[in-house]
């Protein structure tokens, strides 16, 4: 493992960012606050996407994740009128649980890391990320994955349709449901 | 030889065929073919008991090995039969009275449903006794004597449905149980000592020296207690008036003739045995005393005609263990013979007037019932007279010779064993005149009702009747003429090794003492004479019984203190080892594992709950368990 | 430009991926509200395509494998967040609640 004071300052920044909002995320009260905060984080990995020669998948990141998730995402919080008090109270047991669950998951890959040893590797080929080779690869080697994601996608979408329908609900019945939703 | 198998296979085939077949075969079949087999046995004994007669060896009987029963290490055990001079006279005995009882419960029998059970039972019960007296070792003894111990209780406890009857064949077990307790312990001591159980292995070894006269003493004592719980001595005796739940036959069969010999028997067979421990012949002398005269003081109070025969049974059997304590076996044997015909006779005797009288047994309630019954009153007369000892028939020549036996071995023994004989005459005749003399005194069966019983029935009483007149034959004693009297104790002398102690008396101290017991014969005949048929004498209600008869007529309350003594305390130790060992403690046992069970699984069920953040939380645990595990080890 | 970002080494990337797929697992253990869980689950798979693109960027050969991975991933996200957010409306809908530790029905 290199030297930690001798990694370029934007990459320890685009870091520190990451590692911040992604903790936000997590421990915030207000789920509207996690859901910005989610953005920040995915604007910071495609920052670093776009260090790795990865300029195609930065930009989709961008548009698909942080600009059509995180809006449905936001809609729907909307839609459930969630705000900061109805939000479930969980005991810090829990709390010290979940940390220490996840943080023995982080120590022992760690760990493993350290056993294993790393080949130190340089980045090299500056072109792989952009779209004319990504393109290539993708309808050359990849091109029944792509096919079907399409399939998936219809699958999906009519899924999703299907299950926001209500059962046959009556006009008074969306207003009745209104008014409770307003008095509750 | 091929003899021995048939006499015992045939009373088996015939329990196998009855018992198998009997329910859908006609009555009279079943009933003949259950003589048929006894009788057969009979005839072949008769054949054997020729063939004995001129056989060169005394001593020596015809053999039959069937295979080897066990044979582990040191011990081996055949299955294997002898036929010598003294069981083939029990097996005369046996098969001879057995098939007249046969005869006899064919016609007795006929209106009850188990009627093919009967019979099948009863030819089990010949086929065992045969195996007891015919065995050629202990163990074949004792599977005989376990055997006739069940045919007991099945025979008393045939009317099942009654459950005071089964109470008394419960008992009746029980009993002969704890005497052979004894037998077995004695069976463990002579194989401890002998390493065998043959006869014609250990009892030669008793006599030639080599063993303590303590084991001797305490092997004759064992087998002793066992010949008590047989042959009804005291301690052991109460099940045998509570035998007579059982029908009629079985009480003259088993309780009379065969069953309650087999101790007689035992004793016999082992002569060289006791023969060489005084202290236990004492022991045996002093016990059947005091049975003898226990037994018949509490029949002078009975009022049931089995009952008094039952304890008549008991008195004499007592007898019996007199002669063989004071050492005169041929005595003891002879008596056997005769008291099975004549007491047999008497028996079948009863049970003809209870079928005449329609169940009834209480004696009270007959009376004047020699008119209608002719063949029964003569018989049962004549069995009378022989057992109390009217001269020269055979229970005169028998008791006399036990009487003459106690007077040179103890003057004592001899004034009671009067006694004893005396007390005898008065109930039998007392019975014998209220029965069948007086008024008719029935009130609920009419006299005229009253008749003789079937052919099937009077002609076994009419042999047996010539048999106890006669029987007497078989032992005349010395003083009428050496070549026709003392024939059973040639007969038996080469079984019996040990010289008999029977130095020759001078004949008139033997006319006195015969003239002594002939005056008091006479003088009992005519004071019950006098009081029940002269002066109409009846036994009183139960309720206006004297305190002094009242003691007597519930048995010395003998059997009230064994309940309080042994039975109480077992039912209260067996109920309390119920409730708290049985149902706390091991039930609570095995339902307290199974409630462990439930609250170990009640603990595993909290694991699932439903709770996503549970499942999950778990599920990274695990991963990251499984993951440090494959890493680092 | 690039040269000066010459000493990052793939085991930096390793690491802050790892950690950033860490916090969102605590986040999954941690959070009630259903709505929050799935964007921990997104944060994960976020963790996931950085790795991987790490990857193709440092291995030899011009390989452009680990990229397309992240492609798909991407795909496969976005179908999931669409039926997750419905599932959750419906619940919502019957519960009035998005609190998943109420749907224990499972349980026996």
């Amino acid at each position: 493992m290199g030297n930690i004071s001798n990694l370029p300052i934007p990459f320890l920044v685009l870091s520190f960012i990451t590692i911040l909002c992604a903790l936000y995320v997590v421990t915030s009260k207000n789920p509207v606050h996690s859901v910005l905060a989610l953005i920040l984080t995915f604007f910071s990995i495609s920052a670093h996407y776009i260090l790795l020669n990865a300029q195609f998948l930065a930009i989709v990141n961008l548009m698909v994740y942080a600009g059509a998730i995180m809006v449905l995402f936001l809609f729907v919080l909307m839609l459930l009128n969630l705000s900061k008090d109805s939000e479930p109270v969980k005991s810090n047991l829990w709390g010290v649980a979940a940390a220490i669950s996840a943080g023995l998951l982080l120590l022992i890959i760690t760990a493993s890391f350290q056993k294993t040893g790393i080949a130190i590797m340089q980045g090299n080929a500056p072109e792989i990320g952009l779209v004319k080779n990504l393109g290539r690869v993708l309808m050359t080697e990849y091109l029944v994955p792509f096919e079907l994601s399409g399939i998936l996608f219809i699958a999906a979408m009519v899924g999703a349709v299907l299950l926001g329908k209500r059962d046959g609900a009556t006009v008074q019945e969306i207003m009745d449901l209104n008014n409770e939703t307003n008095n509750a | 030889m091929n003899s021995i198998g048939l006499i015992l296979g045939l009373p088996l085939a015939g329990f196998l065929i009855n018992g198998i077949f009997g329910k859908n075969l006609p009555k009279s079949i079943v009933g003949w073919l259950g003589t048929f087999t006894v009788l057969a046995s009979f005839v072949i004994a008769l054949g054997v008991f020729n063939d004995l007669r001129h056989s060169a060896i005394p001593s020596e009987g015809f053999h039959l090995k069937l295979f080897t029963f066990l044979n582990i290490e040191s011990f081996n055990v055949d299955f294997s039969f002898t036929l010598d001079r003294l069981s083939i006279m029990m097996t005369l005995i046996i098969t001879g009275i057995g098939s007249l009882i046969h005869l006899y419960s064919i016609a007795y029998m006929h209106e009850d449903e188990g009627f093919y059970k009967f019979f099948a039972y009863l030819n089990l019960f010949i086929f065992n006794m045969l195996m007891l007296v015919l065995g050629a070792n202990f163990l074949m003894l004792f599977f005989g004597w376990e055997g006739v111990g069940l045919c007991s209780y099945l025979l008393i406890g045939f009317w099942y449905k009654n459950a005071e009857y089964g109470k008394a064949a419960r008992k009746a077990f029980i009993m002969n149980r704890i005497g052979d307790l004894g037998l077995l312990m004695g069976l463990f001591l002579i194989f401890h000592q002998y390493q065998s159980l043959d006869y014609n292995v250990v009892l030669p070894k008793m006599s030639n020296g080599s063993t303590s006269q303590s084991m001797l003493t305490a092997i004759s004592m064992c087998l002793f207690v066992g010949a008590m719980g047989k042959s009804a001595q005291i301690p052991l005796y109460t099940w045998l008036p509570d035998a007579m739940a059982g029908p009629t036959p079985v009480s003259a069969l088993i309780h009379a003739a065969t069953m309650v010999t087999a101790g007689v028997y035992l004793v016999v067979r082992c002569e060289a045995l006791f023969y060489l421990s005084p202290i236990t012949n004492n022991v045996i002398m002093w016990v059947g005393l005091a049975t003898s005269i226990l037994a018949a003081l509490i029949g002078l109070k009975q009022n049931d005609i089995k009952k008094v025969l039952a304890y008549s049974t008991v008195s004499q059997l007592g007898l019996m263990f007199v002669a063989l304590g004071c050492g005169a076996y041929t005595a003891a044997m002879f008596h056997l013979a005769t008291h099975a015909f004549f007491k047999a006779l008497l028996f079948l005797g009863s049970g003809s007037v209870i079928h005449a009288m329609h169940h009834e047994q209480d004696i009270r309630q007959m009376g004047g019932l020699k008119s209608k019954m002719p063949i029964t009153y003569i018989t049962f007369l004549i069995g009378t007279l022989a057992i109390t000892g009217f001269p020269f028939l055979s229970g005169f020549f028998s008791k006399d010779e036990i009487l003459i036996a106690a007077f040179e071995h103890n003057k004592i023994v001899y004034v009671l064993a009067v006694i004893s004989a005396t007390i005898t005459g008065l109930y039998m005749f007392r019975m014998f005149f209220v029965t069948f003399h007086g008024k008719y005194r029935n009130h609920h069966h009419s006299f005229d009702k009253v008749h003789e019983s079937p052919w099937q029935m009077s002609l076994p009483l009419m042999l047996l009747a010539v048999l106890s007149v006669l029987g007497g034959l078989l032992n005349l004693p010395s003083y009428l003429g050496n070549n026709v009297s003392m024939k059973l104790s040639h007969w038996l002398a080469p079984i019996l090794p040990m010289a008999e102690s029977h130095a020759e008396m001078i004949h008139n101290t033997e006319f006195m003492l015969i003239g002594l017991v002939v005056l008091l014969f006479v003088l009992v005949v005519l004071y019950t004479r006098n009081k029940y048929v002269s002066k109409n004498a009846v036994p009183e209600e139960d309720a206006l019984t004297p305190s002094t008869g009242k003691v007597l007529a519930n048995k010395f309350y003998i059997d009230e203190l064994y309940e309080m003594v042994f039975v109480k305390p077992l039912e209260m130790l067996s109920s309390l080892v119920d409730n708290f060992i049985d149902s706390k403690l091991i039930g609570g046992l095995i339902s307290g594992i199974s409630k462990i069970l439930v609250f170990i699984s009640g603990l595993n069920k909290k694991i699932q709950n439903g709770n996503i953040e549970y499942y999950l939380t778990f599920m990274v645990l695990a991963l990251a368990l499984f993951l440090g595990f494959n890493l680092f080890f | 430009m690039l040269n000066i970002f010459q000493n990052i080494e793939i085991s930096h990337y390793i690491y802050l991926s790892c950690v950033l797929f860490c916090i969102g697992l605590f986040g999954v253990l941690f959070r009630r509200n259903a709505i929050i869980l799935l964007m921990c689950i997104e944060l994960m798979l976020n963790a996931v395509n950085l790795l991987f693109a790490a990857f193709s960027e440092y291995m030899g050969d011009k390989d452009a494998n680990g990229q397309m991975f992240v492609f798909f991933i991407m795909v496969v996200a976005a179908a999931e967040a669409a039926v997750g957010l419905a599932i959750l409306v419906m619940v919502y809908r019957n519960t009035r609640k998005t609190d998943v530790s109420f749907l224990d029905s499972l349980k026996d």
